[in-house]
């Protein structure tokens, strides 16, 4: 602990921002729908696209509902869902990279094989022909939006993982007689996690985009659900008024990102002096 | 006008190149300002060498890369530098740093890294020139032509028209040298510019930039670890330690009466002799045994040769308690010798004999036990300990795999292994990145004493350390044979080394084994001819030893393309019999010293 708040406060200063911005989003997600003022499909205003008030405080959407706790709840889901795919992506991603390290050199050529041709497919196609080969029910888009990110997780993850199972610390474990499961988990793994966490940011950001960008065409969430995109969607609407409801939630898939990023940005230069 | 008049002084009276008080201060990780050079001065008359030696850390290539205005990332020069009319800070008419290049010129360790391979080497070499303006194109061809030609390069007139990957190592070393020289510069700094080779090319590498320094009269500055290298390059030695100066001298001087006790641990620790009293080998059934053993790298074919073979027909035995020697130089198969030990390359051909057991070619075939009894230990200790675990984590799983050993009973063990290498208990809480080189390397021994092994597979263990460092290593490795009775197969290049530690020595050519025998043998002639080459190539203490050297006689024979049977050092070799060596395969030889030889000289032949 101690250690991590030494390298918070070693960032730089648009690494702070980044890791402010991560930590706030990570707390609406967790806090939000308990502090939100309205339940988030109620409608509450007689006015539609209303401005900044005492009582709406990011005014209503298009159909009188409150955009604040709209908002929160539709963070939840943006982060929760992006977080459990990255989650998903990563373990699958990285552990068929460890399997393509240590494992014998055939199985390695299959999975590299055939990643590099998942990879050639465009991840926002791949992802639309999976909506709409199997529908878009929370757990298919969450398995969605990891598969279509296993093989970029997995193609930076073997690069690591084959370098360091040549190191001599690996050949010396491996003369001593130790399993490939040992070798994988205890000898490879520990050495590969700071680079593969950048990754992981970066991928969050990207499904976080692809989600966003789903629910924008209404592929992604169903109503009466609704995460980041779908409220940027419902409301399009507005967009010639300029109303709050449609750029709230804009401006906080925005910050989302480009905090989540600042951060990596940050982190990984920081490392490389 | 009056920038010359001032300048005018200095050229004539003082020295060419002038330090003062220089000090750099870097950051270290916990923020606080560590001083890595403190207080250096000195000066380089025109036309001298100046050799900076000291141990890592010293501070030698910090100094180096200052006089050419140059910090490493956040350090920060104080100080006064003068190199011909150039300044640090330019306040006199020009700055160091915008003489890099140009009239400041640096010849870095490794040479390959420093040509673009798909260039041309000469368009490479006189580049510099070019872009300087110094000299014109065709002018700077000449002038490179004959640079190539005072660096002994091979056909001088061609060379250049060659790319870097067809080139050898200690080629491009001397090509980077040339290109140091075309703008000819008022400073050349060599930066270990040989370190990186094999002693054999060193020699010719060393006598090649002695001569081009004399020839042109280039002022230097040679920065070096090793004494005996910088005897033959210098004029004068900075012996630096932690950033300091401890003693700054004639080379005669320094070596013949140096006035520091740092100067004298480095002199001693330069020719390592192992102060453990030895146990006599014990004799009856060696520990280990290989016999006929055929190895290389890649895809193995029908016949049962690999892609790239690499061993070919190696034999040796080790004594229970026995020190062998393998040594060869760079490429000649030594690590891959330990690697079909340890069951991490699988020979084609040939068997591995443990206490007249034979040993299953590949890793997963074999027992657990006969795991145990056999440990490697890797050269490089920064890439041999996982940086991820504690050093009690590293030394406790090797117990727990071997012997079930676990918690307390585990520590115990950590701590008396420590004891065992002189290092404290408390070492088993920290990270191997916050140890030094000489630390890891113990850690790194520990871990495969852990194993309570009978034989150790040492790969290069001393060659990435500093010699006072080495030195103690080596008396670690002593210690614990005589305590433990633990045998070892001793890799290494460095034939000083091997001779301080080992009873037995095996010397590789090219894969094949050209002579063996007890160590005490190689003190003397009768050798193989690459033998001879390897010691003689080995840099003295003494200054005129380069001179002496360059009395060899070039190769006489031509080698066939393929081969065949015949002896391998056929191409290199000084004393070739027409007639015989490139016809038949050589015997091997039984000397009287003991020693067997593959060679068609006879003993009296060999001994002249
Ligand atoms: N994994 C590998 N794949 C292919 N070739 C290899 C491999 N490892 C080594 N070689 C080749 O095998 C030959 C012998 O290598 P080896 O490492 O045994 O030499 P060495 O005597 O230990 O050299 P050094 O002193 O540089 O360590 C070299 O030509 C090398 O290029
Ligand atoms: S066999 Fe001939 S070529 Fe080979 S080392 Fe002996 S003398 Fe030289
Ligand atoms: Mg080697």
């Amino acid at each position: 602990m101690d250690s991590l708040i030494r390298a918070a406060r070693r960032l730089p200063l648009s690494g702070k921002l980044g890791l402010g911005l991560v930590v706030f989003w990570i707390v609406v997600a967790i806090a939000g729908p308990f502090v939100a003022p309205y339940p988030p499909g109620s409608f509450v205003n007689e006015e539609v696209f209303a401005g900044s008030s005492g009582r709406f405080l990011l005014g209503s959407d298009f159909l009188g509902r409150d955009v604040l706790s709209r908002l929160l709840s539709g963070a939840r889901f943006t982060v929760g869902l992006s977080a459990i795919a990255v989650a998903i992506a990563a373990s699958i991603g990285t552990g068929l990279a460890l399997c393509a390290a240590v494992g014998p050199r055939w199985l390695d050529e299959i999975l590299s094989r055939s990643m590099d041709t998942l990879i050639s497919i465009p991840s926002k196609i791949f992802a639309l022909v999976l909506v709409a080969a199997f529908g878009s029910s929370i757990v298919l888009l969450t398995l969605i939006l990891a598969l279509t990110y296993v093989p970029g997780n997995f193609r930076i993850a073997r690069s690591l993982a084959v370098g360091l199972a040549r190191l001599d610390y690996v050949e010396v474990a491996r003369a001593r007689g130790e399993g490939r499961l040992y070798l994988a988990l205890v000898e490879v793994l520990p050495n590969m996690m700071r680079p593969l966490f950048a990754d992981i940011g970066l991928r969050f950001v990207f499904i976080v985009l692809l989600l966003s960008g789903l629910s924008f065409l209404g592929l992604g969430l169903q109503p009466p659900d609704a995460d980041l995109g779908s409220l940027v969607r419902e409301n399009t609407s507005g967009l010639a008024e300029g109303a709050l409801a449609i750029i709230a939630p804009a401006v906080a898939i925005a910050s989302l990102t480009v905090g989540v990023n600042l951060l990596i940005d940050a982190a990984t230069q920081g490392k490389a002096e | 006008m009056t920038a010359q008049a001032q300048i005018a002084p200095s050229q004539t009276g003082a020295a060419h190149v002038e330090v003062c008080n220089l000090c750099v201060t870097v950051r270290a990780p916990d923020g606080s300002a560590l001083r890595i050079v403190d207080d250096v001065s000195f000066a380089i008359p025109r036309g001298e060498v100046l050799a900076l030696i000291g141990e890592s850390g010293s501070g030698k290539t910090t100094i180096a890369l200052s006089l050419m205005g140059y910090a490493r990332g956040g350090a920060r020069i104080e100080g006064r530098i003068r190199v011909g009319d150039a300044t640090l800070d330019g306040t006199e008419s020009a700055s160091l740093a915008a003489q890099r290049g140009n009239r400041i010129t640096y010849v870095a360790q490794s040479a390959a890294a420093a040509f673009n391979p798909s260039r041309r080497v000469m368009e490479q070499v006189i580049e510099p020139a070019l872009i300087h303006g110094t000299a014109s194109d065709a002018e700077a061809r000449r002038h490179a032509v004959e640079l190539f030609e005072a660096l002994s390069l091979p056909d001088p007139a061609g060379i250049g028209s060659r790319y870097p990957h067809e080139l050898s190592g200690g080629q491009l070393q001397r090509l980077m040298a040339a290109m140091a020289l075309i703008t000819r510069p008022d400073l050349v700094i060599f930066d270990e510019p040989t370190t990186a080779l094999d002693v054999t090319t060193q020699v010719e590498v060393l006598q090649a930039f002695r001569k081009v320094v004399r020839d042109q009269g280039a002022t230097g500055v040679y920065v070096s670890h090793d004494l005996a290298v910088v005897a033959q390059m210098a004029d004068r030695i900075l012996v630096l330690n932690r950033g300091r100066v401890r003693e700054q001298d004639a080379v005669r001087a320094v070596l013949e009466t140096p006035a520091d006790d740092y100067t004298r641990t480095l002199l001693a620790a330069a020719r390592p002799v192992v102060k453990a009293a030895v146990p006599a080998p014990a004799t009856g059934s060696p520990l280990l045994s290989i016999e006929g053993i055929c190895a290389g790298y890649g895809p193995v074919d029908r016949e049962g040769r690999a892609a790239h073979p690499v061993l070919s027909d190696v034999s040796l035995h080790i004594g229970r308690g026995a020190a062998v020697g393998v040594i060869g130089e760079s490429g000649s198969g030594k690590s891959t010798v330990a690697r079909v030990v340890a069951g991490l390359l699988a020979p084609t051909a040939g068997t591995v004999l443990l206490d007249g057991q034979p040993l299953a070619r590949s890793l997963k075939d074999r027992s657990r036990e006969e795991l145990r009894r056999v440990q490697i230990v890797f050269q490089n200790a920064d890439i041999a300990l996982n940086p991820a675990h504690s050093v009690g984590e590293i030394l406790g799983r090797v117990l727990r795999f071997y012997e079930g050993i676990s918690g307390h009973a585990a520590r115990a063990r950590v701590a008396e292994l420590l004891d065992l290498i002189r290092l404290p208990a408390a070492v088993a809480t920290r990270r191997c990145d916050e140890l030094s080189g000489g630390q890891k390397q113990r850690i790194n021994l520990a871990r495969a004493l852990a194993a309570k092994p009978d034989l150790i597979l040492c790969d290069e263990v001393t060659s990435a350390l500093d010699t006072v460092v080495r030195e103690a290593i080596l008396e670690l490795l002593a210690e614990l044979r005589r305590d433990l009775g633990v045998a070892y197969l001793f890799i290494s290049h460095d034939i000083a080394t091997v001779q301080a530690l080992c009873d037995e020595i095996v010397v590789l050519y090219k894969g094949t084994c050209v002579e063996s025998g007890p160590a005490r043998a190689y003190a003397a002639p009768p050798f193989h001819p690459y033998t001879d080459l390897l010691i003689s190539s080995v840099p003295e203490l003494r200054t005129d030893w380069l001179s002496d050297v360059g009395r060899k006689d070039p190769p006489r024979l031509a080698a066939p393309d393929d081969g065949g049977g015949l002896c391998r050092f056929l191409p290199r070799c000084p004393v070739a019999i027409a007639g015989r060596c490139d016809t038949a395969s050589p015997p091997l030889r039984q000397l009287d010293s003991g020693n067997a030889v593959l060679c068609h000289r006879s003993q009296a032949e060999l001994a002249g």
